[in-house]
């Protein structure tokens, strides 16, 4: 038999307690253990970052979200203009997609290097390199999203005698949405990623470059700092997108 | 008045001219404007096949068809022709209402508005009134058909063709909506073209029932039903006649399979 379902309460409370069980076993239990501060500083040490460097924090922050944002928004475009091509234009797909699967496979840290002696020192290779990483998956959802309608779908919309334009509008792009989401979920996250490695490459600003110099000095509250705010900002993105889908899908 | 649709030696088949799989051949079919013909045939026989051949979904390999008159081509351009497919077929993402009036929102020739209020009526004529901002995911097998129907007459079609509509129904709605289809072809006049697997519901629906045997298609029994009905294709399923006229499609499909 199959567990009862849990409450609302405790379904709230019990990842809380997980949390706090964690956060308490790492202040009190690693320093008792000899875990020296310099390799994981305890998490109000971490805390206390926050509220001394809170400038420099907010300061590293704000290129990280434009390059994320800024990725996600033209890697998922291009993914999702590109996926329209193909499904109208079975030659152009069976043309270019194993180029794109090729290029697919190149490391993201190996094409970084040359994304940057293409676009310089700037916030632009970042946002190449969010792009990117986002635009792969999305690709390949989109197309299996507007290839997804049945075949009596397709036959409802012909003895309607509807045009191509009017079945991607009501037919494919709709039945596309739920797919599209899932990877804009998955982009969400890969978006912060693709930004902080563009900047470990080449940048003095950003969590990534903070990331960096934070190792090198051995700043290790900084250190994590940065990594909890990089992961914060994943999950706002993450929370927006979730947002966004409760609203667009209703089914 | 043409007749609904007119086929000689007709041949349909999948996978090109050459070396095509011939699911239907030398098929000639003649249907009078305004009847109900029901279809019965073992699986594979091409019944499905047939209906997309009236409805343009799909181009016979020889043989000529002929769909009210003109070429099944311009009756689909001219939006003559409504299909009720086996699974509904409703949008997941549309309310009940804009699965209706989804006929308005695509295609060539764009609807009256005349045709535009219709979309209410129908749908309280099929009992929807009250279900019109739900979403399909929230009615039952028998409502989504009702739907289906509802959107397949918005545009008044000359012809309907029905794809085993209530094939995955229960007995009993099964049984209601074959009453309501009855009560809707007796108000609109149009011509129906009814694909079943169930020998009583064809029988029970149909003016006229053809049995199609499969490999290759072709008609093995055409039953005029007319002289065991009373005026207007009303009869009792259990009625002596319909139930013999029952058996003598049994016997023919056990042939045909």
């Amino acid at each position: 038999m199959r567990p009862a379902p849990l409450t609302p309460q405790m379904a709230i409370a019990l990842p809380v307690l997980g949390a706090a069980s964690i956060l308490i076993a790492w202040q009190y239990l690693l320093p008792l253990l000899g875990v020296p501060a310099y390799i994981v500083p305890t998490p109000t040490a971490i805390f206390g970052v926050f509220q001394k460097n809170f400038a420099l924090l907010i300061d590293n922050l704000r290129p990280t979200l434009i390059e994320a944002l800024a990725g996600f928004v033209i890697g998922n475009l291009a993914a999702v203009l590109l996926a329209v091509v193909f499904v109208h234009s079975r030659i152009l797909q069976a043309a270019y997609f194993p180029i794109v699967l090729f290029f697919n496979t190149i490391p993201i840290l190996a094409l970084s290097p040359i994304i940057i002696l293409i676009f310089g020192l700037g916030m632009t290779p970042k946002i190449v390199i969010a792009a990117v990483i986002c635009f792969f998956p999305t690709l390949v959802n989109m197309i299996r999203g507007l290839d997804s309608a049945s075949d009596s779908e397709h036959e409802l919309f012909r003895v309607l005698s509807a045009t191509r334009s009017e079945i991607f509008w009501a037919l494919r792009l709709p039945r596309a949405l739920p797919m599209l989401f899932s990877s804009l979920r998955i982009a969400s996250a890969t978006a912060v990623i693709g930004a902080i490695v563009g900047e470990w490459i080449g940048s003095d600003k950003g969590l990534g470059a903070l990331i960096i110099q934070a190792t090198f000095n051995y700043q290790s509250d900084r250190l994590y700092a940065a990594i909890v705010l990089s992961s914060s900002l994943s999950i706002a993105l993450f929370c927006i997108v979730v947002l966004i889908e409760r609203r667009v899908i209703r089914y | 008045m043409p007749n609904a649709i007119e086929a000689q030696k007709l041949d349909v088949g999948y996978g090109g001219r050459q070396k095509a799989v011939k699911v239907l051949s030398g098929l000639d079919l003649t249907v009078a404007a305004g009847s109900f013909l029901s279809i019965l045939g073992p699986s594979g026989c091409g019944k499905s096949t047939l209906l997309r051949v009236v409805a343009d979904l799909l181009d016979p390999l020889d043989g000529t068809i002929s769909v009210l008159g003109a070429s099944p081509q311009t009756v689909r351009s001219r939006r003559d022709v409504g299909f009720v497919f086996q699974d509904s077929t409703l949008l997941p993402w549309r309310t009940v209402r804009d699965n209706v009036r989804l006929p308005l929102g695509v295609g060539q020739r764009s609807l009256s508005r005349e045709i535009e209020d219709r979309s209410s009526e129908l749908l309280e004529l099929m009992g929807l009134g009250g279900l019109r901002e739900r979403l399909p995911h929230q009615l039952s097998g028998g409502q989504r058909q009702r739907v289906a129907i509802a959107r397949a007459l918005l545009g008044e079609p000359k012809l309907l063709l029905m794809d085993e509509p209530f094939g995955a129904l229960d007995e009993i709605t099964r049984d209601r909506l074959n009453d309501e289809l009855l009560t809707l072809w007796r108000r609109t006049g149009t011509t129906i073209l009814f694909v079943t697997h169930s020998i009583a519901e064809a029988a029970y629906l149909g003016e006229r029932v053809i049995v199609l045997a499969a490999n290759p298609g072709r008609v093995v029994k055409d039953l005029d039903m007319r002289p065991l009905k009373q005026e207007g294709n009303r009869c009792k399923r259990e009625d002596a006649a319909i139930v013999a006229a029952m058996a003598e499609l049994r016997a023919a499909l056990e042939r045909a399979s």
